[in-house]
């Protein structure tokens, strides 16, 4: 991979910090008045998750890390690993359940998501914003409740457990935004 | 880009900015000091390592357009001029971002027989002059040395610590990057990092910067007994504004310093500068005791108005231009 100067820096660019891909999230050009110019950075390591910030001499570089994002299909599991599909070229790559991390709890077969690959293989999938899911275990549904506002929990086909209002049943199809986990409205059969 | 072609500044904020380079040179001229308007292009320039210049050809030959005005005013002070301030334009190059423009406008002043003390109370006086025009209250003014201060935040001192520690210091704030670092280098990182967000609002001078960050300053023992420079920063809001200093008149050791910053250029692989002779020829003909600030003015439109970005107080900041 190419390396990154310290001004070729900006939001987005994937590099590698202590043999993780990072990716930078904010690049701060720091420079006291009779002192050498620096660049502040925060970055978020691909693996974990974390954000780390870091400061760089002006004019040192990185290499950059070999990660590109990838609109992927996602297929089935077997019960190690996760399955999905390049749409164009019907590639298909195996994910481990730590790549495949909090999505896990939101995925159908089909659904398309965004895969993350570093050297090839997946290194975390972000799932559709938004997903429809069925309903398989809640308290009975108070009809005529509908204008009461409150909540009660229900575990969807796919394991998740979200805040839904009180006159949904077993079997009703929910539409969540996966993002913050909030029950987005009732989807009618 | 085209889309670009509007100014980055609000027809209000012009019109706040051209109020304040009015009351400026109002705030100099009551105090009978002489505005000069030097070159901004000439043919030496800053050996500085840390400052870059942007070269220009004039004429066939090398041209440097300016990082301050400092040289041609040291001049004209070594040439028998008594107080004097300029209030223009100033150039450096590879440096742009929130707070910086490679093209800016400095306002900088001497005061022939003033220590650095004196000069600092007179910052103070114009920029609390120009706070209650703004109607921002009561402008808070403090004064610390930068090793109390420096002291305060990381526990160290930073004229007696070892390099080593500075050092192992610098890596924890900063990276890997930092463990070979000069004094200098390890120093300005933990000041800028870790010490600047503990300042507190208002206006802060820091002085009696470390002997390594002399620059064009004297130095002297502080009341510790540690050699330490002449050299003081304003910050306002916690953000650098004005570097002064107690000026160096000896020419011998002006030379040794700039010799120095050619060799560090060298070694830093970046262009090497001739030391401007024009200038060495006027300290050895005698600068008079002085002391002189330089003072980032779009960074004070930034305080006064409570702008994020340099290209909100600026007409056309680089991107635009």
């Amino acid at each position: 991979m190419a390396n990154y100067s310290t001004n070729e820096f900006r939001s987005g660019l994937k590099l590698m910090l202590d043999g993780d891909p990072c990716s930078i999230l904010e690049n701060e050009f720091v420079k006291p008045g009779k002192g050498q110019a620096f660049s502040r950075v925060k970055l978020r390591n691909l693996k974990t998750g974390r954000v780390v910030e870091k400061t760089f001499k002006s004019g040192e570089s990185l290499e950059g890390a070999d990660v590109i994002d990838m609109d992927m299909q996602y297929l089935y599991e077997d019960g190690d690993f996760w399955y999905f599909m390049e749409p164009d070229t019907y590639e298909q790559h195996q994910a481990t359940e730590q790549a495949v991390g909090e999505a896990l709890k939101w995925l159908s077969e089909q659904d398309t998501c965004v895969v993350t690959l570093y050297n090839g293989a997946p290194l975390s999938v972000v799932p559709p914003n938004h997903v429809e899911l069925e309903i398989v275990e809640t308290d009975p549904g108070l009809r005529g409740d509908t204008a009461q506002g409150g909540s009660k929990p229900a575990k969807l086909i796919t394991g998740a457990v979200v805040k839904v209002p009180l006159f949904l049943d077993q079997g009703d199809v929910v539409k969540v935004d996966t993002r913050t986990g909030e029950y987005q409205g009732r989807v009618k059969e | 880009m085209a889309d670009q072609w509007q100014p980055g500044i609000t027809t209000s904020s012009l019109r706040y900015r051209s109020e304040l380079l009015q009351k400026l040179r109002n705030f100099f001229y009551q105090r009978q000091v002489i505005e000069v308007d030097v070159p901004v292009l000439a043919r030496s320039t800053v050996t500085d390592s840390n400052v870059e210049s942007i070269k220009s050809e004039v004429s066939g030959g090398s041209g440097y357009l300016q990082t301050s005005p400092e040289y041609f005013m040291k001049r004209l002070l070594a040439a028998g001029c008594d107080d004097i301030f300029c209030l223009g334009k100033a150039f450096r190059d590879a440096e742009s971002g929130r707070r910086h423009n490679p093209e800016f406008t400095i306002l900088e002043w001497y005061r022939c027989g003033w220590n650095e003390h004196q000069l600092m109370d007179e910052v103070a006086e114009l920029i609390t002059q120009l706070t209650d025009l703004s109607a921002q209250e009561g402008l808070s003014v403090t004064k610390r040395s930068y090793g109390e201060c420096f002291q305060s935040v990381l526990g160290v001192d930073p004229h007696s610590a070892e390099l080593s520690s500075l050092r192992q210091l610098a890596v924890t704030v900063g990276s890997q990057s930092w463990a070979q670092e000069s004094r200098a280098n390890c120093l300005d990182l933990l000041f800028s990092l870790a010490v600047e967000p503990q300042l507190s609002d208002g206006l802060v001078f820091i002085y009696d910067y470390p002997a390594c960050q002399a620059a064009l300053a004297q130095t002297h023992l502080n009341t510790h007994n540690q050699l330490v420079s002449r050299r003081f920063e304003v910050f306002f809001n916690k953000m650098e504004l004005a570097n002064g200093y107690m000026e160096l008149t000896d020419a011998e050791q002006q030379r040794q310093r700039f010799g120095k910053d050619c060799d560090q250029r060298r070694a830093s692989n970046k262009p090497e500068l001739a030391i401007d002779e024009k200038l060495m020829a006027a300290l050895d003909h005698g600068l008079p005791p002085c002391a002189g600030v330089a003072l980032g003015v779009d960074r004070l439109l930034m305080q006064l108005q409570g702008a994020t970005s340099i290209d909100q107080v600026m007409a056309f900041s680089w991107p635009r231009c």
